[in-house]
């Protein structure tokens, strides 16, 4: 009888994910949340707050992260949008290997592949010890040029090649089309790319680390180096510092996409 | 059109285009009145989209001339060009809305501006300015009824409206001429009904010349005041919609416009011609005797009773289409399409006649295959790309073939005909279809078929672009992968040189 009453809605189907959500993600938030405001006796206080205002060398951490994360994100864009362009036509790619030789790299552990680039970078003269900002945004973009590549491949791919040609139909010239009609229609490509680049950039500390031989500290190091030393109050605040950053660049993002949809965005 | 409005706009001059090797528009040659609403019809891969694309500059001929007033523009970029296009899927800007869709174009266009002048005194170019730009806009709105749509975004519209804003977006910049790339496509039925009339008197009201490019008849002949009906990249025929119908100049027109019925037929005399066994009374001058095409529109039989006509048959199916009832008539193997009005009853015998002006005769396109061809070592002959057995003692008259595989003639004298240029004629009966691919001697696609009355007349293309017209009673489909045979005895060659040539000492 038990069973007969049982009627599956499909709204059942949501449990998994509502589970996993509340363990994986929700769960940890909170546990940020709670640690960032309590001292190490479980107390509710601003002590941890005041700490990170209070110093002015966190404060330096958190612009260099920002920073390093933009401009990797910049350099990144401007390297991997011609090359997903070129990608995106038949013309040039007549077949996935060339997309797959750009993505290949990721095959390989990301720490090894650091350590290869200084190397290299070492070989060439650009010696992490001397030129650690040259050398970590290097590493950066190396690493992180895929993740640009890929969003603005696939957005290019669904690019409808009529509305290229309406552009210069309407009197656009090559310039003008690639401003107001191919940067605006492959604006979430641009978007997603930015985000998959500036955020994790910030919180990254293991490139950095290999690529300036240490004499970067960013937001990352940070946290690492509290969470090792047990500080978990004071770690979980610069962890909620990351997240709040996280939280405006992705408004800030939906703005611009916005902004290229409003009349008069982008002239 | 009235005989001051004669100034020719657009001129194509031999224009062709290849892709690979391939040519798609051959040798395209047309000449386009100012004010004149154009339409290039044929079906899918005729070539008239990329001659529409060459226009607008979005393709460059691969030879030939495009003279826009009198100049050549065919190497002139798209964004030069005093011409607009309105495409197939829209191609509306997403994002944008209505209104800077419409004044994309405006906002880049510049004007000369008479109270600024260079050096040399001439005007300097300004940008047009904000009062300019809306006042156009907003007109261009109220000609495609869209007022109050502007700030609209471009995805909550529909299929119908998004068409419009197309239009609008085109024609706002003032084009010499506006290109329509099957515009209606998208559409369902009775708003594309309702567009067409718009679109007509859009053009009316506009006077800018339209170029529009459609596979539909129907809209063709709606719309238009010429027609092109291309095929294969080639003119098949130009003219008003009325002479394109009433006048097609070949079997192709006539069954690609309107429905029709095509018969093979023999002129006998300057004003009698036979077919579906009987002497009807033209009005066409042909030589006698010559084997002609003979296209009966349906609408223009009239159906009587049995006797009372000029020939009898047997109805064998009716179709109620609203307005009139569709027959089929059997006249010995010949079916004829009928339409009318009256209700006769089916299974049982009726009669037809036809007005001598009716009767739309033509030079029968294909009388037979000749090909290019050459004899191989073995004696075999190689054209079309295939390799056919023959008979090579045709060649030379009164000879055998010996042992050897050389030609004897009575008088002893030998032939060797290894690599003899020949002229190769195939009746269009004498060849076989055969469905599997593998077991014919050359295979191909079959790109067209037309009924004519008691056979059909198929078309087989094979990729070496060698085409095979065959008649035969058996029903094929298009695009279907086919081989074909001949038989030895079906093969007529001539020699291309003389046969001393060939005598061996």
């Amino acid at each position: 009888m038990l069973l007969t009453k049982f009627r599956f809605k499909r709204k059942y189907l949501s449990i998994p994910y509502l589970l996993f959500s509340i363990f994986f993600v929700i769960a940890p938030l909170l546990l940020i949340v709670y640690y960032a405001f309590t001292d190490k006796n479980g107390h509710f206080s601003f002590t941890n707050l005041q700490e990170f205002f209070s110093s002015s060398g966190n404060f330096s951490v958190l612009v260099v992260s920002i920073l390093i994360g933009e401009a990797n994100t910049i350099i990144c864009l401007l390297i991997g949008y011609p090359i997903a362009m070129l990608l995106a036509k038949k013309k040039y790619n007549k077949s996935y290997v060339t997309v797959l030789l750009f993505i290949m790299p990721m095959w390989i552990n990301f720490v090894l592949r650091t350590a290869a680039t200084r190397e290299l970078l070492r070989w060439i003269g650009i010696d992490g010890g001397k030129y650690p900002y040259v050398a970590t945004i290097i590493g950066m973009v190396y690493n992180y040029l895929p993740f640009v590549i890929l969003p603005l491949y696939s957005t290019m791919l669904k690019m409808d090649k009529n509305q290229i040609e309406a552009s210069y139909d309407l009197g656009a010239n090559k310039v003008q089309t690639f401003f107001k009609t191919i940067i605006p229609m492959t604006m979430p490509g641009i978007v997603s790319a930015a985000t998959m680049v500036f955020m994790p950039t910030m919180s990254s500390y293991v490139i950095s680390d290999i690529m300036g031989e240490r004499n970067i500290t960013l937001i990352g190091n940070l946290i690492n180096l509290n969470f090792e030393q047990g500080l978990w109050n004071i770690g979980s605040f610069y962890a909620l510092i990351i997240l709040a950053l996280i939280g405006l660049s992705v408004v800030l993002f939906k703005d611009v996409e916005k902004a290229g949809d409003a009349r008069g965005g982008l002239w | 059109m009235n005989q001051t409005n004669k100034e020719i706009i657009i001129e194509l001059k031999d224009v062709t285009k290849e892709y690979d090797g391939i040519t798609v528009v051959d040798h395209f040659n047309l000449s386009i009145e100012k004010g004149q609403f154009v339409t290039f019809l044929g079906p899918s891969g005729c070539g008239k989209t990329t001659t529409l694309r060459m226009i607008a500059g979005f393709e460059l001929a691969t030879s030939g001339e495009i003279l826009l007033g009198g100049k050549d523009i065919s190497q002139i970029p798209p964004h030069k060009r005093p011409i607009n296009t309105v495409f197939q899927r829209y191609a509306l800007f997403p994002h944008l809305d209505v209104y800077d869709n419409i004044a994309f174009g405006l906002k880049l266009k510049k004007i000369p501006d008479e109270t600024k002048k260079n050096k040399k005194g001439e005007p300097k170019l300004r940008h047009l300015t904000k009062q300019e730009i809306n006042e156009k806009v907003m007109n261009a709105l109220k000609v495609v009824d869209l007022e109050e749509f502007e700030s609209r975004d471009i995805t909550t519209l529909s299929g119908g409206q998004q068409q419009r804003v197309a239009i609008a977006r085109a024609i706002v910049n003032e084009p010499e001429i506006l290109l329509l790339d099957e515009p209606l496509g998208a559409l369902d039925l009775k708003m594309r009904k309702e567009m067409q009339v718009e679109l007509k008197e859009m053009h009316k009201k506009l006077g800018i010349t339209f170029i529009y490019v459609t596979h539909d008849q129907e809209e063709a002949l709606t719309m238009s005041d010429m027609i092109v009906v291309m095929k294969d990249g080639m003119i098949q025929q130009v003219g008003e919609p009325k002479a394109i119908y009433d006048e097609p100049n070949n079997t192709f027109v006539a069954d690609f416009i309107g429905e029709s019925n095509i018969y093979s037929g023999t002129i006998i005399d300057d004003n009698h011609v036979l077919f579906l066994n009987h002497r009807f009374e033209c009005v066409d001058h042909f030589p006698k005797n010559e084997k002609v095409d003979v296209v009966l529109r349906p609408e223009d039989i009239v159906l009587n009773d049995v006797g009372k006509g000029m020939v009898d048959g047997t109805l064998v199916s009716k179709v109620f289409k609203g307005i009139y009832y569709e027959y089929t008539m059997m006249i010995g193997k010949n079916e004829v399409i009928i339409q009318n009005t009256q209700n006769f009853e089916i299974n049982k015998m009726a009669s037809i006649s036809v007005k001598p002006f009716d009767i739309h005769i033509m030079h029968k396109e294909f009388v037979s295959n000749t090909y290019d061809g050459y004899i191989d070592k073995k004696n075999n002959v190689i054209f079309a790309g295939g390799k056919f057995e023959c008979d090579v003692t045709t060649l030379i008259e009164g000879t055998t073939l010996d042992d050897e595989g050389f030609l004897v003639d009575q008088n002893g004298l030998k032939y060797d005909l290894t690599d003899a240029d020949v002229k190769v004629e195939v009746g269009l009966k004498d060849i076989e279809i055969i469905d599997n691919e593998e077991d014919g001697i050359i295979s191909g696609e079959i790109v067209s078929i037309i009924y004519k009355g008691d056979h059909y007349q198929i078309i087989i293309r094979t990729e070496e672009d060698e085409d095979f017209v065959v008649d035969t009673e058996w029903t094929w489909n298009e695009n279907d992968k086919v081989s074909v045979l001949i038989p030895k005895d079906k093969i007529q060659m001539k020699l291309v040189k003389e046969a001393k040539e060939y005598v061996v000492d």
